[in-house]
């Protein structure tokens, strides 16, 4: 089972399950444990990975959102999540993945330009959110944005699916595009 | 005493040189000084023997003492400290007559040599002196930097001449920290300690992750993780690593292209690039790349070859 799939299989009750996926396992973990220390109605599960496809051997649950996270000071972890999107299958694209992009603050260690990762975003329509992640008030504040995309993406929030959400941010994105 | 013991003991002594016999006996330390200043080493070898012999009896050498004086004459380089610090400031006495050369013995198989460099004309500097360590045992020496380049290949002939060496050949390995250097040289780096990491299993925080900090966290990759952190075992070590601050490639290369001709493919030149790694500690630096996810696992054999081929300054050229 190469590509993930959106809808092969049911949603537990109340349960919630986000996929980290970057190179660098210290950013994932205090970004994971960020996510877990906020209040939540839903059960939270945090699952990272260096790279797709994930093991076949292991038994998950159904993944709600797919946040890739790239850091800005390493090619390498671009390349590597370029190399991951051929994995996913097209259906997470509409509304259940997200570019998180790191290191930003620190300009004189970026050797990926912001535009890369803006163009990466555009190609597969998602959103794309930048936060310092070494940093614990942005991260802290991130983790808290993700954790209500994912109960959007989860569907435990009446009234709001994830396709709405993805059309609602993508309106904020289209003005700029438009300026360009 | 035992007769083949004696038989031995006599057969080594007329195979000693007589100019070294003094010393060689004197390193085998079981006769004593008294005993060692009643022979005569001016007769006859022969008879020289038999007066040792004779000493040997009335210790009552054993075959443990044999076994040690043949010890003692293979080492036939018996380095002479006297010898050779004498011969080494007269050769730099001669070339600049300004000069300051002082040593100091440390332990039985170090020794420290201190020269402040002055010309003809001038006295010696003492605020930018150049130190030398020499390990008589080995052919190695540990030189720190000469402010004025034009000394060095004097002190490299000194150091040849006064060790009774054919030649003198700089290695491409430099780094403050002369306990790295020795480490990386004699290859005392690779001794692991005792100690329980050298083959644990994969466990909790081994791999510097909290992994059982929260159970709503899952790694998916442990597979993955387990093989970088195995592949990284097997090229660095499980003990701590040198320390070096650099590692520099020179390359020389010339340009390749499929479309022939343009500007760059003309160039006579090989085009010059040059790479430099600077880190406090580098070779721990690049061991923790890939289990930090920054490189993929193996790295590169240009990295991690620095501290088996005991350089750390490359010129690369196409072949």
């Amino acid at each position: 089972m190469s590509v993930l799939r959106s809808m092969d299989k049911l949603p537990d009750l109340n349960r919630a399950t986000i996929l980290l996926v970057g190179t660098e396992d210290a950013l994932l973990q205090k970004l994971a444990e960020s996510m877990l220390q906020e209040h939540c109605a839903s059960e939270l599960r945090v699952h990272l990975a260096n790279s797709l496809p994930l093991p076949s051997t292991v038994n998950r649950p159904r993944i709600d959102l797919i946040v890739f996270v790239i850091n800005l000071h390493s090619k390498y972890s671009l390349r590597k999540v370029e190399e991951c999107l051929s994995h996913v299958d097209s259906s997470f694209f509409l509304g259940k993945v997200c570019f998180l992009a790191t290191g930003a603050g620190r300009e004189s260690h970026c050797s990926i330009h912001q535009n890369t990762v803006i163009k990466l975003a555009r190609t597969y329509r998602s959103p794309l959110l930048f936060c310092d992640l070494e940093v614990g008030s942005f991260r802290a504040t991130m983790a808290q944005r993700l954790v209500r995309m994912l109960q959007i993406c989860a569907g435990h929030v009446p009234g709001i699916s994830a396709v709405n959400l993805l059309s609602l941010l993508r309106c904020s994105d289209s003005t700029p595009s438009k300026e360009l | 005493m035992d007769e083949n013991v004696a038989e031995f003991i006599r057969r080594s002594i007329l195979k000693i040189p007589l100019c070294e016999m003094k010393t060689i006996l004197k390193a085998w330390n079981f006769l004593s000084e008294d005993q060692l200043q009643t022979i005569n080493f001016r007769q006859r070898k022969e008879f020289l023997a038999q007066e040792v012999i004779l000493m040997c009896e009335e210790k009552c050498a054993r075959l443990d003492d044999m076994a040690l004086l043949d010890i003692v004459c293979e080492d036939v380089d018996l380095f002479d400290m006297k010898w050779f610090q004498c011969s080494f400031k007269k050769i730099l006495q001669r070339a600049l007559r300004n000069v300051t050369v002082s040593f100091r013995v440390d332990g039985k198989n170090a020794v420290w040599i201190r020269i402040a460099w002055g010309t003809q004309y001038s006295q010696p500097n003492q605020y930018k002196p150049t130190f030398v360590v020499y390990y008589p045992q080995t052919p190695y020496a540990f030189i720190s930097s000469c402010h004025l380049k034009s000394n060095v290949p004097l002190l490299h002939q000194a150091l040849k001449v006064a060790s009774k060496h054919h030649q003198i050949v700089q290695m491409d390995l430099r780094s403050r920290h002369l306990d790295s250097l020795k480490a990386i040289v004699f290859r005392e780096y690779d001794q692991t300690f005792e100690s329980h990491n050298s083959t644990v299993p994969l466990q909790e925080g081994n791999l510097g992750l909290d992994m059982n900090l929260d159970s709503n966290i899952i790694h998916e990759n442990l597979e993955e993780k387990e093989r970088i952190h195995r592949v990284t075992q097997e090229t660095f070590g499980a003990h701590p690593q040198p320390q070096l601050e650099f590692a520099q490639y020179k390359l020389e290369t010339k340009f390749k292209s499929g479309i022939s001709g343009g500007i760059l493919a003309d160039r006579k030149e090989p085009l010059r690039c040059l790479i430099k790694f600077s880190s406090p500690h580098l070779l721990e630096a690049l061991k923790s790349l890939a289990p930090a996810g920054i490189a993929d696992a193996p790295l590169s054999p240009l990295l991690t070859c620095i501290a088996n081929k005991k350089m750390n300054y490359f010129k690369i050229r196409d072949k």
